[in-house]
């Protein structure tokens, strides 16, 4: 399945669409740094506290480029900077509500779920509280988070390849899912954390030496930047465009982003790999900065992809622009370049999915297996092993997803699991580390009414 | 109950250590509210008036512009101000409230 396009391919002087040599060679000292670290890390991987949170010796720093690493997704890279390339101002705006959740996370959530929690955030949410109802309960809310989520990650790193590389899609959601299943089965949260520590600075390099490009050849003035793409595209560029039309969406919006972050399991895990209390208020601080930094340079990137490469190419490659950046990448850095950034777009879905399938896999088999069916009476070995098979159906799964919902329109998915998150997740948290008098009925009822509301009128809404 | 469990427990309950709880929290809360108010501000600043963001400051740049990147550099030194706090004033207690149950 290839993408739709507008103009012919050899109208636009670009690799984009074929393997090249630097993407190849990128790709594979990528991939194969990364299993080696996973081979590492299986060596250190025993226990259950190994597989789930790295025997909780990760440092501030590290998990500060993990939870960074975790967070800034192919999407987030490639959309935004697409968004700001086609869209101006209204990038900027999208830009701004991805960081604002994480000094949320970092005031109310941070401190208390590491010091509360084991492994998962349900071990948080049922802590006074009786322990079958809420961890079934908390396992709906995080499954159903971490599968849309997942699922709009597949199916975007499908489309993703298949445009930068020419490979079939099917085939770039199976090498996904196998490499990705790799990192987790073989090396547990340890190798996670590395393969997102490592994509987390290449991100942040190649975004910076993007940047730093497109700054020169402006002088290292952005208000000649600027003043480029309103020539080109006028001053309505720079502008609040279509984006916050209604106030009310606009905060609506605003409150899933912020307090979706505080619901995404995926994230809260991270939590418990750091020593202590401390240590995880530090790593909020490392990754706040990073992912701060992060969302202040796309701007650049998208006014340089603007202004330089033009929204006729951009959106002749794809419609949506997600090649924006790439795009810009060979301009400036030749076909070499664009193999790194594309090299390192591969590298995030990568680590995120990786990241996504522990949480769901720990969900399964910690919270449902060990705590509800086996009511916590489980070997070490046991859990270790269930752990594995979890990995690996949730793994197959997120294939079969991937596969099935090909060619579908996703986006509204990451939305959906961000709602969820929030609506469902986030409160029976924040509540269970308030409020004393939290019952067991009450946590059910506030998650599953969360989840019940925001899928229903999700489906409900226009964008279905 | 052991020793060590006795006295972390005694800790945990004494008025002091609750009042510092509070005093967390407190610091917490204040500073999720200026987090709104700058991020929601900025939003409904938007939302109520585009024209103040189109506002050129330079040749073409717009009030827009720096106003976006302010908000994630002040929602980032709020979180430099939680963790200073945090470092310099509640671990500090913490480990006073502990020392002083010997």
């Amino acid at each position: 399945m290839f993408p739709m396009l507008n103009l012919p391919l050899a109208a636009i002087q670009t690799s984009l669409g074929s393997p090249t040599a630097s993407a190849i060679f990128f790709f594979f000292i990528i991939v194969s740094l990364t299993l080696g670290i996973t081979y590492w890390a299986a060596k250190r991987t025993r226990s259950t506290k190994d597989f789930y949170a790295a025997g909780r010796s990760v440092s501030a720093l590290q998990n500060g480029f993990a939870l960074s690493g975790d967070y800034m997704s192919a999407a987030s890279f490639l959309g935004i900077a697409g968004l700001v390339s086609l869209k101006g101002y209204d990038g900027m705006i999208y830009a701004t509500g991805w960081l604002v959740g994480w000094p949320a996370l970092m005031f109310l959530i941070a401190e208390p779920l590491r010091n509360l929690g084991k492994y998962t955030f349900a071990d948080v949410v049922a802590f006074r509280l009786r322990q079958t109802p809420v961890r079934v309960a908390s396992a709906i809310g995080g499954i159903l988070t971490v599968l849309f989520y997942t699922i709009a990650q597949m199916v975007g790193s499908g489309n993703l390849i298949t445009l930068m590389f020419g490979i079939p899609y099917e085939a770039a959601v199976v090498i996904v899912g196998g490499v990705m299943l790799a990192y987790v089965l073989f090396g547990g949260m340890i190798a996670t954390t590395w393969v997102q520590i490592i994509k987390a600075i290449l991100l942040l390099l190649g975004v910076s030496v993007l940047c730093f490009i497109v700054l020169y050849k402006f002088n290292f003035n952005p208000g000649n930047l600027y003043a480029a793409v309103a020539a080109k595209y006028g001053q309505g560029a720079l502008e609040p465009g279509t984006l916050v039309t209604s106030p009310i969406d606009a905060v609506s919006l605003g409150l899933a982003l912020m307090f979706g972050l505080l619901g995404l399991p995926h994230i809260l895990m991270r939590f418990f790999t750091v020593p202590d209390a401390k240590a995880a208020r530090t790593s909020v601080l490392y990754a706040t900065g990073f992912i701060g930094y992060f969302y202040c340079i796309i701007p650049i990137v998208g006014f340089g992809a603007a202004a330089l490469v033009g929204r006729d190419i951009i959106t002749g490659i794809d419609k949506g622009g997600n090649m924006a950046a790439p795009l810009l990448a060979e301009l400036l850095g030749g076909t070499p370049f664009l193999g790194f950034i594309a090299a390192v777009a591969f590298a995030t879905i990568l680590a995120v999915v990786a990241g996504l399938t522990l949480a769901g896999a720990s969900t399964l088999s910690h919270d449902i297996y060990v705590n509800v069916i086996k009511r916590g009476q489980a070997t070490e070995q046991e859990q270790v092993s269930v752990a594995k098979k979890a990995t690996v159906v949730f793994g197959i799964l997120a294939v079969l997803l991937g596969i099935l919902f090909k060619g579908q329109n996703v986006a509204f998915m990451v939305g959906l699991a961000f709602a969820i998150a929030c609506s469902a997740n986030f409160p029976a948290l924040i509540m269970s580390i308030l409020w004393k008098k939290f019952t067991t009925a009450g946590a059910v009822a506030s998650i599953l009414t969360g989840a019940i509301l925001s899928v229903g009128l999700i489906i409900i809404s226009p964008t279905i | 109950m052991s020793q060590a469990g006795q006295s972390t427990h005694e800790m945990l309950e004494s008025p002091a250590f609750k009042r510092l709880v509070r005093h967390r929290w407190m610091v917490s809360v204040i500073l999720t509210l200026l987090l709104f108010v700058i991020y929601y501000g900025y939003i409904l600043l938007i939302g109520y008036n585009k024209p103040f963001m189109a506002t050129k400051i330079g040749a073409v740049t717009t009030l827009g512009i720096p106003l976006g990147v302010g908000v994630i550099v002040l929602s980032w030194l709020l979180t430099v101000i939680y963790v200073i706090w945090a470092n310099k004033v509640y671990d500090v207690e913490v480990k006073n409230l502990k020392s002083q149950l010997k």
